[in-house]
């Protein structure tokens, strides 16, 4: 079945996909971080009563709506992707998501739904106090939203508290804490929701800095920047710090993804990270893939060693040791071995079927004594049950560069954006901020930065976990919706147009309501 | 609790909420049934502009239900998730698109620079009013009269046309289905403009046109039904599947507490219209939008229980899809049913803000305020 698969029926399913994730992220983050934004300044405006809070908390709020439509609607897409274009996928992981999927469903979901309603329509139908809550409670809402998802994603990255069960064909989940407090998801639930808030503190202090320039509405704007100042340079401390965390935990579950954002080929100790560098093509090869190399790199000697586990000494397998394999003390099993014992792993389950089908209860009993029950089998061989479709070895790798600068961009990105919330912060505190033009238009420019630090760090997560779907279980390949090629191809150019006609109308309202300025 | 209650109950337990789900969808689908006659129903701008708004206030929660809906199904019954979406690829992918467009439409509509000028968003919201419900009507009429696929030992879905589900309208009880579900959202969309906007020309307006809707939905739902009855289906017994004469027939009458259920429904419905059109109530969505529910729930719990196939394949029986051998694993359906205990919950404040947010009606001098306007 596999080895006729159609590739470009993959390729075209994964550009779907990442088109309509991109166009998500797009508008989700604004709406993580913007919504405690508006929360905090309408408290403001309910603790003094002063109006003019109001009128800023209404302004911001408007911009809110407006970004919060279309991050519904590419959201529903996301949802019926799984379905339509990874339904092989949807079974197999089918029992892990649903209960974090049914939780978001049933308390985030209608916590966000009801409570914006009341925050856009209850200005004069109920108490300030309970719109104050209705707001509050629409970014808790949004945030948990967030939360459940993420969860799963990270259970694509590691998959924990599952076993397989022959009889289904797939992972049951027999251990939901372990699922919910995977280490990965609490990395990436509070890095993904700290970056929102930095976006929507540089999108704030961004526009605000537009009035300055053309000297209107300087309350708005200065009241505003001290908001999203303080509130960005909290969060984005807490983004490098989530980062830096989320990078030991990487070393650990995914050690090629690891060492494909660092462009780490030759495992060792003391090994250096790259600060910045740039790639090119060696003329070295494993199997059908170049080696890269750098033309340019800065480095940091032995820093790699250390963020992994604070140790200089520590060795750190570069992605040609993860694939041939290693025989000294660091031991790892080369690719081919994986391949060829999960090829094995296959067939037994194959021949379980039959036996299933014929209900011949005896050898199914055996069959599960001997292998889908016995520990040893378990983690020698199912857990790396994907790897049967692997055609070579180095199909195991991710796409190096993109990895790669995904990252890079995005962690210098970063540590500019700490730059910009604090001296956005002093110069507010000050009371000068409105006579450094050049500032302003700096913090004006790095709205479009924002959006893309923010698309990279998905990027990073998603390029870098190919060619797996499921981290070792299950590759995209396995895991697509056996459609043809042509129907995806339409629904991918149906979904493009559309995105990008309503991006087009997006943005021209959100510039119109900015240039309109506040009701007064 | 994990060894005090079986897998089987689970597994209806979970059905029943998807029902449940579906009957909220359905009823809430009134939106979109409202959307489906903004070009007809007002006389003036601002009557079509009441309208939105009014419609406009709660679009978010059958979105949010459709979403909840399509994530419960996904989590209960992954299965059906996979075979159906994935096989069924057209017809999911059209209620999709129905959907997007409607989700900006009431935000953008009336906004300056909006590109593609008031006129685009409200065809997007006429397009959402009509091909939305009947869409979503005829593939659950596949639940009764079944689609051609397979399944192969991984479970993986070969579907048996290369329309990918739209062959679904060649079927005359699908499609009867899809209409008397548009016809009704629109029935329920006419009640709900009736009860909540305060324009006595609009609300006359609406009435008269309940009538011919009213008679549409009961030609559409009679025809489904009736045909329905005399229709055969799949029986699992003891995991093997055979083609029962009068399957539904059967179901109503072993299952008398589901034919209750619809009965009850169906009264609803012709309560709410009867109370309307007659006498002029302005109450009538609250008795069609509970018979909305329960006819719903009464569909599925027909389609679902009693070991009928609730996803037939009429190309490979084997492959069709019951609650059994469609839903998760006894232990992630255990832990979301602790999660389910939230539900009544959260209904009531939904209920709540409902009800705070609803005091009032709508009416013109809302528009002109400082509040948020479509």
């Amino acid at each position: 079945m596999i080895n006729n698969m159609d590739l470009s029926l993959v390729d075209w399913s994964r550009a779907q996909f990442a088109l309509t994730a991109i166009y998500h992220w797009i508008f989700v983050p604004l709406t993580l971080g913007l919504s405690f934004i508006v929360a905090i300044m309408e408290s403001i405006y309910v603790k003094t009563g002063n109006e003019e809070w109001k009128r800023i908390t209404k302004f911001w709020m408007t911009l809110f709506g407006i970004n919060f439509a279309l991050g519904v609607a590419t959201g529903i897409i996301l949802e019926f992707e799984f379905g339509t274009n990874w339904s092989s996928y949807s079974w197999f992981v089918g029992d892990i998501f649903g209960a974090p999927l049914a939780i978001e469903g049933i308390l985030a979901f209608f916590i966000e739904s009801t409570f914006v309603a009341v925050m856009f329509f209850g200005w004069n139908k109920v108490s300030k106090k309970f719109h104050l809550a209705s707001t509050w409670l629409v970014g808790i809402g949004a945030n948990l939203s967030a939360l459940w998802i993420l969860v799963a994603n990270s259970w694509m990255e590691h998959p924990v508290g599952m076993v397989f069960n022959p009889d289904t064909a797939r992972n049951e989940m027999v251990n939901f804490w372990q699922v919910l407090f995977n280490p990965v998801a609490v990395d990436k639930f509070t890095h993904t929701v700290t970056s929102g808030f930095l976006l929507a503190s540089i999108f704030v202090l961004g526009i605000s800095a537009w009035y300055l320039l053309k000297k209107r509405e300087e309350f708005l704007a200065r009241k505003s920047m001290l908001i999203a100042s303080i509130f960005g340079l909290a969060a984005t401390l807490l983004v490098a710090f989530t980062g830096d965390n989320s990078a030991r935990t990487l070393a650990k579950v995914q050690p090629i993804k690891f060492a494909a954002m660092e462009a780490h080929y030759y495992g060792k100790a003391n090994a250096d990270l790259t600060a910045f560098g740039i790639l090119k093509k060696s003329d070295k090869s494993i199997g059908d893939q170049k080696i890269m190399d750098f033309a340019f790199r800065v480095k940091i000697p032995g820093f790699l060693s250390v963020i992994t586990n604070g140790e200089k000494s520590t060795f750190v397998p570069g992605i040609i040791d993860l694939v041939s394999g290693t025989d000294d003390s660091t031991n790892i099993d080369p690719v081919v071995n994986k391949i060829q014992k999960a090829k094995v792993a296959n067939e037994i389950l194959r021949y379980y079927t039959r036996v299933r089908l014929l209900n011949d209860k005896e050898t199914m009993r055996d069959l599960r004594k001997v292998y889908f029950d016995n520990p040893k089998f378990i983690t020698d061989t199912l857990n790396y049950i994907g790897y049967a479709y692997l055609n070579k070895p180095e199909d195991s790798i991710p796409n190096v560069p993109i990895t790669f600068y995904a990252f890079h961009i995005m962690v210098v990105l970063g540590f500019f954006f700490i730059a910009l919330c604090a001296v956005a912060l002093l110069l507010v505190l000050r009371g000068t901020i409105a006579r450094h033009r050049w500032f302003l238009i700096i913090a004006l420019f790095s709205i479009p930065l924002a959006y893309i630090a923010s698309e990279a760090g998905w990027v990073l997560a998603e390029v870098g976990r190919q060619p797996w779907i499921i981290q070792d279980l299950m590759p995209v390949s396995r895991a697509v919706t056996q459609v043809s090629t042509g129907s995806v191809i339409a629904t991918f150019i149906i979904f493009a147009v559309l995105f990008t006609g309503l991006l087009a109308a997006e943005v021209s309202i959100m510039v119109k309501q900015i240039k309109t300025g506040p009701k007064h | 609790m994990t060894t005090m209650i079986s897998y089987a109950f689970l597994q209806h337990y979970w059905w029943i909420i998807i029902s449940v789900l579906a009957g909220l969808l359905v009823f809430l689908m009134f939106v979109q049934g409202g959307q489906s006659l903004i070009f007809s129903l007002p006389k003036t701008d601002l009557q079509k502009t009441l309208i939105v708004n009014a419609l406009g206030r709660k679009w978010e929660f059958t979105f949010t239900t459709l979403v909840t809906f399509g994530g419960a199904f996904f989590a209960s019954f992954p299965l059906f998730y996979a075979t159906s979406f994935g096989g069924a690829y057209w017809v999911w992918i059209a209620i999709l698109l129905s959907f997007i467009v409607q989700a900006i439409a009431y935000e953008y509509r009336s906004k300056p620079g909006n590109v593609f000028g008031q006129k685009t968003y409200d065809i997007f919201l006429f397009i959402n009013g009509a091909l939305g419900p009947f869409l979503i009507g005829t593939a659950v009429g596949t639940f009764f009269t079944g689609s051609n696929f397979s399944l192969n030992y991984m479970f993986s879905v070969t579907w048996g046309t290369a329309w990918h589900g739209l062959e679904a309208v060649l079927d005359a009880r699908n499609v009867a289905l899809g209409l008397a579900v548009l016809m009704l959202t629109r029935c329920n969309g006419l009640l709900y403009l009736i009860n909540t906007i305060d324009d006595d020309d609009l609300a006359a307006r609406s009435q008269s046109k309940l009538k011919f809707n009213g008679l549409a939905f009961l030609v559409f739902f009679l025809f489904f039904a009736i045909t329905l009855l005399f229709s055969d289906g799949l029986t699992f017994k003891d995991g093997r599947p055979g083609v029962e004469d009068f399957k539904y027939l059967h179901n109503f009458l072993q299952m008398p507490l589901v034919l209750l259920i619809f009965l009850l429904g169906v009264a609803g419905v012709l309560a709410g219209l009867f109370v309307t059109i007659f006498k002029g109530s302005r109450k009538g969505i609250w008795y069609s939008g509970a018979g909305t529910v329960l006819t719903t729930i009464a569909l599925f719990l027909l389609a679902g229980f009693n070991n009928t196939a609730f996803y037939p394949s009429y190309s490979e029986f084997v492959s069709s899809l019951t609650i059994y051998n469609s839903s998760s694993s006894k232990f992630t359906l255990t832990a979301m049913t602790y999660v389910s205990f939230a539900i009544p919950f959260v209904l009531a404040y939904i209920w709540y803000f409902w009800r705070a947010m609803n005091s009032k009606k709508v009416n013109k001098e809302d528009l002109e305020g400082e509040g948020h306007v479509y």
